[in-house]
């Protein structure tokens, strides 16, 4: 349905600026955004430097340490919590009742999930960029060019994540539950995929059932499509998948949301 | 936007909407309609079907079956032409209480296409009206319920519609925060708004211009508020509404 651009703007203003003042306003949220992967990076790397060895595969054209292998893991990282972190402000919103003021609004629904998730990758990719600083000047950089070169993906890995987000809090009805979702979704997505360690390990350890799943995993391919951009090269593999997953994902949250047909309806709680 | 719309026929129309959650008939055919200028309230008890019926007026379900229509536009088919038409003061709150009075209109404004000065017009118009200007840069945490309230029927009235949805909007106020709230409303209907006020409490519907009573999931009566009482042969519209909806229908376990 068409809606005229500068309304179509102004909901997005109002929904963005929402989403922003929020983030802002819970002051530990970018320190808790941040503390994460750094630990990871400071510590966990610290420690495995040694044990993992990593060899010369694409998009590296040298050896490398193992920090600056892990750093796009952990930009994942940071935008698969912030992804999560859409639902979780989805539910919220559910409670507070202000998800009615959103949907009775004179617009497609569609749209307003689509100007939530527009918001909710914002904040992700600027995290990610707070990150990136802080892991250069832990020393751990990556190429100047990389920074401007991974923006795209960074944009689609955070829109897919986010999608996701969406997607589950369609089915995720109270905070509660929200802790159960972060075991569920979360971790497995962080750990059966390259994050950590390449796919090949997996492969060459002999644990192919791990392997054959991580490589089925859209975090798998979020990763290694910011991975290649930041070294200025295209994963158009990952990279496919990182949108087609964002397009699923959104189609069906966007179907979850619908008065019509949507999931709310059948399990009967009001929105 | 808002635009001007001479639209001359009943603003709100419900044809026989039915609505069942699982097996449990919420509406089971309920028809009713709002005409410009007019004050109705949907009376029920609680569990009466009435805040299904506002879910359905407001889109956020679909009705299994029958119509919604604002302004002619029916809810089903173009529901953002026909959600621009309504303005809803739900149940509950839903204020961000940490942001000012204006952040919360303005983010409103926007949501319905206003922005810049006209939005800014409009808010202060709007707090004007229900005498709360001075409290504009608050945040909302620190308003009494019946600011409350008033902040979002304020909110409600920005993108002018032509229908105001009240549901319930006097819980949890004292009296006098809920016959301020419910004169202001009256005071609408010079302007041609049509209101429709849900409630459990009859005082409320007294100065109604008419009044539909639901009871579990139907509409068992409907006319002035006189005319009830007449029709029930009763002294009051407390006691037509009691006996309208009987003793409390037990809901199978």
């Amino acid at each position: 349905m068409a809606i005229p651009m500068k309304h179509a703007l102004l909901a997005l203003q109002a929904v963005a600026s929402r989403e922003v003042s929020k983030f802002v306003r819970q002051g530990g949220r970018l320190a808790s955004a941040l503390v994460r992967p750094l630990l990871w990076l400071v510590v966990f790397a610290a420690g495995f430097q040694n044990v993992f060895g990593v060899s010369i595969i694409p998009p590296y054209d040298t050896y490398i340490p193992y920090q600056v292998y892990i750093v796009p893991g952990l930009l994942g990282m940071v935008l698969l919590f912030n992804g999560m972190q859409s639902s979780l402000a989805m539910v919220y919103d559910r409670e507070m009742g202000v998800m009615r003021l959103l949907l009775t609004a004179p617009l497609p629904r569609a749209y307003l999930l689509f100007a939530k998730l527009l918001a909710g990758t914002l904040l992700s990719v600027i995290q990610a960029y707070v990150f990136l600083a802080i892991a250069a000047v832990f020393g751990v950089g990556v190429p100047l060019a990389g920074w401007l070169q991974a923006f795209p993906v960074l944009v689609l890995s955070g829109m897919m994540l986010g999608a996701l987000g969406l997607l589950l809090s369609v089915r995720v009805k109270q905070l509660e539950n929200f802790a159960g979702t972060m075991n569920f979704v979360i971790f497995p997505m962080f750990f059966l995929s390259p994050a950590l360690y390449p796919l090949w390990k997996l492969e060459e350890s002999g644990a192919r059932v791990i392997h054959f799943i991580a490589q089925w995993n859209p975090f798998t391919h979020a990763v290694e499509a910011t991975r290649f951009a930041l070294y200025g090269q295209v994963a158009p593999l990952s990279l496919a998948i990182v949108i087609g997953c964002l397009l699923v994902f959104f189609w069906l949250a966007s179907w979850g949301y619908d008065p019509q047909r949507g999931m709310i309806k059948r399990s009967g709680g009001p929105g | 936007m808002a635009e001007w719309d001479p639209y001359g026929g009943n603003l709100l129309e419900v044809e026989q909407v039915r609505k069942a959650y699982g097996s449990r008939e919420a509406l089971k055919g309920v028809s009713l309609q709002v005409a410009p200028g007019e004050f109705v309230a949907l009376l029920g008890p609680n569990g009466a079907g009435k805040s299904t019926l506002f879910q359905l007026l407001t889109g956020l379900f679909n009705a299994d079956a029958g119509t919604v229509r604002v302004c002619g536009c029916d809810m089903r088919e173009v529901p953002v032409k026909a959600l621009g038409r309504i303005g809803v003061v739900f149940q509950q709150m839903t204020l961000d209480l940490d942001l000012s009075v204006v952040a919360n209109l303005k983010f409103h404004a926007r949501l319905h296409g206003l922005g810049g000065a006209e939005a800014a017009e409009r808010i202060a118009d709007a707090l004007e009206r229900l005498s709360i200007a001075d409290r504009a840069k608050d945040r909302v945490r620190e308003l009494s319920g019946g600011n409350r309230r008033k902040v979002e029927l304020a909110r409600a009235l920005i993108h002018r519609p032509r229908v105001l949805l009240m549901d319930e909007a006097t819980v949890g106020l004292d009296p006098a925060s809920r016959r301020q709230l419910l004169d202001e409303v009256l005071g609408l209907r010079s302007g041609g708004v049509g209101v429709l006020w849900a409630s459990h409490l009859v005082d409320e519907a007294e100065a109604a211009d008419r009044v539909v009573v639901l009871h579990a999931g139907k509409v068992v009566a409907e006319g002035t508020p006189s005319s009830l009482i007449a029709d029930m042969g009763t002294d009051s519209l407390a006691e037509a509404f009691l006996k309208l909806t009987g003793p409390p229908e037990r809901t199978p376990a």
